[in-house]
């Protein structure tokens, strides 16, 4: 069973060897002439302005929270549409009204987060 | 080639583990909660290993709970560290301590 | 899902329940007076579901393809929970102005903590309990939090969510050890294939797992750090729901889910693990709560003490025994949520009097607040002939029963422990002077709740029989 393995220990080699001898190629045998042109950060060619850890606005967190919960819900869609053809012909028409439900009731917390300006930006 | 069940479920008794150290021993609000979340995972990695060597789907329905669940966790969890945030400005349990312990 | 219009009407207290938090939802955002409408409302939906529950007790059934269980004891924890709820609201209302900390969303989060102990009690898959579980402990973790510009309440909804994830981790991957080894979620079949599969190690570690995490919950000793520290950082009235419902909750998920294991002989694999957890709790609980000053703080580790007593039940495990708890979980509601309540009423603005010698001379100044907490806490302490009496005694019986004479010991002796601070409260309210001026605002509402508790609580004493009659006819 290990040995199934062989032909992916053999690529994870050559891509790091690979990897290893071109980068230090050019470390060695390249010429380095330093300038402050040169070790500033690439900003597409404007002046760098900042630190790197910025402070994300707060209004970020909101976003992506209300993103993950609404995101996630579709995942109880996801297989009941899959199999919704043959649980309609085993449970029948109650298959259709249990997603109707989940779906006013995750409208509803929509509306909620409306109403209350969760989608406001400023 | 199969991958016998046994590693599966070593894997995820080590994550397990690995989740109970971080909450145990981190100080950092945020990262002891991402500890918890390793914990929740792997009951994930468990129920799906189940799910799929006992050939019944019950126990990767329960994955699914338990990804919504694990997403609302996260959404009011950190919304409290937001809020203890705001008032002490940090997110470190040992400066967190009005209450004794 | 139902098949006939009966399993539909057995299931009307989780509808309804659902129902009234779309409802309150609605009022929320659309009503301009939610202010004077929502609380009202919130109380009204409680009230309707458990006395609804409470007079539909016979429609036992089991519906929604196997995964609820309607009528029985379930609706009798649906009483519990609805209507210790809804003596929540009554002090609450007065309380959040006192606080000026009004947020609609207080009284939905606390419908839909309640409709999670509910979906926990009716259980019968352990899907639901996990369903139920989270819906509770999330709205937990919100409510402990609800003040959230004082960093106290910060502070507990913090350790709060910490530790009761933390739990949950551990719930969660019993499920998961459990789903293996009984090949299904469904109560049920656990149920009837339970002796052989306690020689499963993997099942035995799964259960073990499980009932750590609901230690956590019911806040057992060594498991129970988070308990003094929440009560204290969060409000008094969410404080009053944690230490009743969440814990009636989570009692009513472990009898649900492990009811194989009060069917069997006594000495099952787990006796040993519940008799040591709870002879844990009550002696540390007891001898700890001696030592605090603050009167919240107290209420916490008792609430330790008598998750202890409750465990001996569970230890136990016989008919009896479950009956008992039972009771017990129904008179300690009331107890607790009374004495909370009045705790809620004398805390001034920016949590003063709170401590227990801020207590003294109450009686010289209030009389009837003072009478009513001294009930209170002889109940508590489980003096005759107040409710909390008859649940201990139920409960020692029980134990009696399955040759457990020790625990019964052990309980008895840590109860007359307790009773030291609790009756240290009701000597500080009668014969020591005032020294406090006790600035109480009068609130209706509060005494309304406080007085419904007391009364319960006098009638659970009186006439004990015809609760654990009710309780006995579905075990």
């Amino acid at each position: 069973m290990i040995e199934n393995y062989i032909p992916i220990l053999i690529v994870l080699t050559i891509g790091a060897i690979f990897a290893i001898v071109t980068v230090s190629t050019s470390v060695i045998f390249g010429p380095q002439r330093p300038n402050s042109e040169k070790l500033s950060t690439y900003e597409s060619g404007m002046k760098p302005v900042g630190t790197t850890h910025e402070r994300i606005s707060i209004k970020y967190y909101l976003v992506a929270m209300l993103f993950i919960i609404f995101d996630l819900e579709v995942i109880f869609v996801y297989p009941w549409a899959v199999e919704f053809k043959r649980l309609l012909g085993e449970i029948g028409i109650s298959v259709f009204y249990s997603m109707l439900i989940f779906l006013v009731v995750l409208e509803l917390g929509y509306l909620y987060v409306f109403k209350k300006g969760g989608f406001k930006w400023d | 080639m199969n991958i016998p069940i046994e590693y599966y479920l070593i894997l995820s008794a080590f994550m397990f583990f690995v989740g109970v150290a971080g909450v145990l021993t981190r100080r950092n609000a945020i990262i002891v909660f991402m500890s918890i979340e390793l914990m929740l995972n792997s009951a994930n990695l468990t129920l799906v290993t189940f799910s799929s060597y006992l050939g019944n789907s019950i126990g990767q329905l329960f994955v699914f709970f338990v990804m919504t669940v694990a997403a609302a966790d996260a959404a009011v969890g950190l919304a409290i560290i937001i809020a203890i945030f705001r008032n002490k400005l940090t997110v470190n349990i040992d400066e967190i301590n009005i209450l004794k312990w | 899902m139902f098949n006939n219009a009966q399993e539909f009407f057995n299931t009307l207290p989780l509808i309804i329940m659902g129902g009234g938090i779309v409802i309150s939802l609605l009022i929320e955002i659309y009503s301009d007076k939610n202010k004077v409408i929502l609380p009202w409302f919130t109380a009204l939906l409680f009230l309707a579901v458990g006395l609804h529950s409470l007079f539909y007790t016979n429609d036992v059934s089991i519906v929604m393809q196997n995964m609820l269980a309607t009528g029985g004891n379930v609706n009798i924890f649906y009483a519990i929970f609805t209507l210790g709820a809804a003596v929540v609201t009554l002090i609450s209302i007065d309380y959040i102005k006192k606080y000026d900390m009004y947020f609609g969303e207080y009284y939905l989060i606390l419908q839909t903590s309640v409709l999670g102990m509910m979906l926990m009690a009716a259980a019968k898959d352990l899907f639901v309990i996990f369903l139920g579980l989270e819906l509770m402990s999330i709205s937990f973790y919100i409510l402990a939090g609800m003040n959230r510009k004082r960093a106290k309440a910060n502070e507990a909804s913090l350790k709060y969510f910490l530790l009761g994830s933390f739990a949950t981790g551990f719930i969660v991957y019993g499920i998961a050890l459990i789903y293996g080894s009984a090949h299904t979620t469904s109560i049920d079949f656990i149920t009837t294939n339970f002796a052989g599969l306690t020689s499963n190690l993997l099942f035995v570690a799964g259960v073990l797992l499980f009932l750590i995490g609901f230690s956590f919950k019911i806040a057992a000793f060594p498991f129970h750090m988070w308990v003094p520290d929440v009560y204290e950082g969060s409000s008094t009235t969410v404080a009053a729901l944690f230490s009743t419902g969440g814990k009636s909750a989570a009692f009513s998920a472990i009898i649900a889910s492990l009811f194989a294991l009060f069917n069997g002989p006594s000495g099952n694999v787990f006796t040993p693990y519940f008799a040591v957890i709870s002879v844990l709790s009550m002696f540390y609980g007891s001898i700890v709560a001696i030592a605090q000053v603050n009167i919240k703080r107290m209420l916490a580790y008792s609430s330790i003490s008598h998750a202890g007593y409750l465990i001996i039940g569970l230890a136990a495990g016989n008919h009896d025994a479950i009956a008992g708890v039972m009771f017990y979980l129904g008179a300690y509601t009331f107890m607790n949520l009374g004495a909370f309540g009045i705790v809620s009423l004398v805390e001034g603005k920016n949590e003063t009097n709170l401590d227990i010698n801020s207590y003294a001379g109450l009686a010289s100044k209030k009389p009837f607040l003072a009478a009513l907490l001294s009930i209170l806490m002889f109940s508590l302490a489980g003096v005759p002939p107040f409710a909390g009496f008859f649940g201990k005694y139920y409960i020692f019986i029980a134990a009696i029963e399955s040759k457990l004479t020790w625990l019964a010991i052990l309980g008895v002796i840590s109860s007359a422990i307790s009773a030291y601070f609790y009756i240290r409260i009701v000597v500080l309210m009668y014969f020591k002077p005032a020294t406090n001026d006790f600035q109480i605002e009068t609130s209706n509402s509060a005494m309304l709740g406080i007085i419904t508790s007391v009364i319960i609580v006098i009638l659970l004493g009186i006439f004990p029989g015809s609760f654990l009659d009710l309780i006995t006819r579905f075990i």
